[in-house]
């Protein structure tokens, strides 16, 4: 299963990065050393949080993408970074927990 | 690898945003040496996490990495407040962080703890009013 996977079960349109990568997992949360400490590599990280941070926390935990739900419109500068360190990021309408749900039944 | 590879950064103490460069930095370095990436892994969020306590707390400092092919070792050094209470902040949950800073999803007293699960070996030197610095080793292989 792959990012682009991820997108079609969560009605997600990419905004930034490649959606090819294979998802492992998932993982939800807003705090993020929290995320850091606890997010395994390849997971997909759903969160509502869209400060620059979360790009540095995408990178260090190595995830396959992160999840942006409830529709959270992510900053341009925050944007521009992720892709300039090669993080993919995507966005649903959807909340957290129908996000998490849809991804349950799959992986 | 037969050599030591030592890594110098000086990190910016108020750019709370760029906090991450530095360890960014080492993750691609690691990556290219051909460490395994759980090994990578670990080195750069316990530097990470690092680095955003010297940006919080220690107004910046100096990041320090030796790479060998028997261990990394990250070293950070600030010139802040100190820690007045190593053992309480060691404790998962326990924080002085700001509120703005914990506003941006940080603060929630996991920094310590997770610097200290994700390395080898952690010591912590530190004196009130002159600095702290942190050393941290992870075992190549280990």
């Amino acid at each position: 299963m792959t990012v682009k996977d991820i997108m079609k079960l969560c009605e997600a349109e990419l905004v930034c990065g490649s959606p090819d990568r294979e998802v492992r997992g998932c993982y939800v949360g807003d705090l993020l050393s929290w995320v850091m400490g606890r997010a395994r590599e390849g997971e997909v990280w759903i969160t509502i949080m869209t400060n620059l941070n979360i790009v540095a926390v995408a990178v260090m935990a190595d995830v396959a993408c992160v999840l942006l739900s409830e529709g959270c419109e992510l900053p341009e500068e925050t944007r521009a970074k992720a892709e300039g360190e090669g993080v993919c990021i995507i966005r649903s309408p959807h909340s957290t927990y129908e996000c998490a749900a849809a991804l349950g039944k799959v992986l | 690898m037969s050599e030591t590879v030592k890594l110098h950064y000086d990190v910016d103490g108020d750019n709370f945003t760029a906090a991450g460069e530095a360890s960014s930095e080492v993750k691609r370095a690691l990556k290219q040496m051909g460490f395994p990436s759980e090994l990578v892994r670990r080195v750069t969020i316990a530097m990470y996490e690092g680095e955003i306590n010297m940006v919080i707390h220690g107004g910046g400092g100096e990041a320090d990495v030796e790479i060998s092919s028997e261990e990394i070792r990250i070293v950070l050094t600030d010139h802040g407040p100190g820690i007045p209470n190593v053992e309480l902040a060691m404790q998962e949950g326990y924080s002085t962080a700001p509120d703005n800073v914990r506003s941006l999803g940080f603060g929630a007293g996991m920094g310590l703890p997770n610097m200290k699960r994700y390395t080898d070996s952690i010591a912590i030197d530190t004196e009130l009013g002159v600095g702290t610095t942190v050393t941290m080793t992870i075992k190549v292989g280990g």
